[in-house]
């Protein structure tokens, strides 16, 4: 074990900033009335809230009115997707999605399909983007909705979302983005990506866990599956989650204002690691596309490895990242989204998601590289399959294909 | 998902990791599920005990401990012992395995099983006990040139 830590894992979660940690605590503390409250105590919470909603809404160029605070990223697509095709169901039952969505996506679509509704899924090429030409071709008279991730949260590919929008409004078909990996990284305007739907998370940019939004376009009539009193406009009922909600504001602040630095630091420290790996590691790959891409999110496969080991190895170094969405870890299937941009099972094993936050410095990639150097040299060392690679003997495959 | 102690200290300083050259048995098996392998040589004597053994895994943390308690097990026994060595007595060595992850204790028990196969198919003998392994992938072969 070491005693210095290098998180590389932002893409799960981040830590929760000191500034949010701090505008959160009168709220538990002093202003700590219920928004629904008539008393004083009760409103200058609701005033919060509200200011709260307006300045979210404004990094996002979006109206106050149409941001829907949530429980969390999973809730609002779940939203979206389910409530709005169940509320459409007599206009059409067709929805579209793609096979490299997050879960809280990919797990709502298969819930449609158990319940009576039809689903598309479209294929992605092989860096994982989507060739809006079939998406065009997949809308159907009945189609309702489309929903399709913005930045992809295992190996970053970002979608051409507005072009995307744009060919389902031809078609009169509304569009859900889940942006939870692009809000607070990269400028998101919800007039010009012209979507009728966005999710977002707040642990995804530095507030706390169990908080998120879905901006909804007026004029759609679409209400959550937790029904009970008038909160967020007689469309979410419970009461709403004060210090987290002006925790996400101010967290949401910070990272628009400084968006552009961390972006730039992002980006240097992301192109930096993927070009030492891929020179310094032999038969390793990137995975997702090269440049429309996340700023932090680096995803690379060795081959004749596998990733619960590589990680573990990586652990013991200091080094924290993932294999995969974190979601899937625990189980056996190798991750879908890898599956998706055509990898083989083995080689989808043996990938690794490192995601660089604002925190991470130029050491902290170079000793993840050195780190992932001796790593990998071990786990070959070990491997039957390098063993029959070396010896040019034809690879042996636990999988029928 | 936590792995005991044990585990990880087998996962972190496995022991009989490499080859053996001309071993008296080799045996490759893999889980379809997950796509993990693993291949286990033996040394084994006139007298019939396993005199070495290596493995090399490709595989997670449970498989890669599995190898190594397992060979740990087999290593010094008479080939009648060492068939007895289950994946159960393995997982019991291992102080347990995450449910999720007994699957991989399989996996020591089978690449076992599949070198003592090898080892009685090569001296044209039969091990009682012994059944040919259900899930054993053919040894690559050499590549072709062309
Ligand atoms: C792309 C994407 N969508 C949805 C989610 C779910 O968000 P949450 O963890 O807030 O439920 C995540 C986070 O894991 C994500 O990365
Ligand atoms: S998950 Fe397959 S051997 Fe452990």
């Amino acid at each position: 074990m070491t005693d210095h830590t290098i998180y590389l894992d932002n893409a799960a979660t981040t830590a929760v900033a000191k500034e949010v940690v701090q505008e959160m605590l009168p709220y538990f503390e002093t202003c700590w009335g219920n928004p629904s409250s008539l008393y004083e105590l009760g409103q200058r919470a609701h005033a919060a809230l509200s200011d709260a909603r307006e300045r979210i809404a404004a990094h996002l160029g979006a109206r106050a009115q149409d941001i829907y605070f949530t429980s969390c990223g999973t809730e609002s697509n779940n939203w979206a997707i389910k409530e709005t095709m169940f509320a459409y169901r007599d206009k059409g039952r067709h929805f579209i999605t793609s096979s490299t969505e997050h879960h809280a996506t990919a797990h709502s679509a298969l819930w449609l399909e158990k319940h009576g509704y039809e689903v598309s899924y479209l294929e992605v090429d092989s860096d994982g983007l989507i060739d809006p030409e079939a998406f065009r071709r997949a809308l159907r008279p009945d189609t309702t909705l489309a929903s399709l991730i913005y930045g992809n949260n295992e190996i970053g590919t970002i979608q051409p979302i507005k072009e995307l929008a744009a060919i389902a409004h031809e078609a009169g078909v509304l569009f859900h983005t889940d942006a939870v990996q692009v809000v607070g990284h990269l400028p998101v305007d919800v007039e010009e990506l012209g979507v009728d739907f966005l999710s977002a998370s707040g642990h995804k940019f530095n507030a706390p866990k169990g908080v998120g939004f879905l901006y909804i376009r007026r004029g759609i009539k679409t209400k959550s599956f937790l029904d009970g009193g008038a909160q967020e406009r007689k469309r979410r009922a419970g009461t709403e989650n004060v210090p987290y909600i002006m925790g996400m504001a101010r967290a949401l602040d910070l990272s628009i204002q400084q968006l552009a630095q961390r972006r730039e630091h992002a980006v240097a420290l992301r192109d930096h690691l993927i070009q030492r790996v891929l020179d310094e590691v032999p038969h390793s790959r990137l995975n997702g596309h090269p440049t429309l891409r996340l700023p932090g999110n680096v995803n690379i496969s060795f081959e004749f490895v596998e990733g619960e080991s590589l990680l573990l190895m990586l652990e013991q170094k200091g080094v924290l990242a993932s294999s995969g969405s974190a979601c899937a870890s625990g189980s056996l299937d190798p991750s879908h989204v890898l599956l998706a941009i055509g990898l083989p099972h083995e080689i989808a094993h043996g990938s690794l998601r490192m995601t660089i936050g604002h925190e991470t410095t130029r050491e902290d990639i170079d000793y993840t590289v050195e780190a992932i150097k001796e790593v990998v040299a071990q786990l070959r060392a070990m491997s039957p399959l390098y063993e029959d690679y070396l010896l040019g003997r034809k690879a042996v495959s636990a999988i029928k294909s | 998902m936590a792995y005991s102690e044990k585990v990880m200290e087998h996962f972190s300083n496995p022991r009989n990791m490499g080859e053996i050259e001309d071993a008296s048995g080799v045996g490759t098996v893999g889980n379809a599920q997950c796509g993990d392998i693993m291949r286990v040589y033996l040394d084994i004597d006139e007298d019939g005990i396993v005199r070495d053994v290596k493995f090399k895994t490709f595989g997670c943390a449970a498989a890669v401990a599995t190898s190594s308690m397992a060979t740990e097990l087999v290593k010094g026994k008479s080939i009648n012992d060492a068939l007895k060595v289950t994946n159960k007595a393995v997982c019991e060595a291992l102080d347990g395995l995450p449910p999720v992850k007994v699957h991989c204790s399989l996996l020591a028990e089978e690449a076992i099983h599949a070198a003592l196969w090898d080892y009685a198919e090569k001296n044209g003998i039969a091990i009682e006990g012994l059944e040919k392994p259900k899930s054993d992938i053919h040894e690559g072969e050499e590549e072709e040139d062309y």
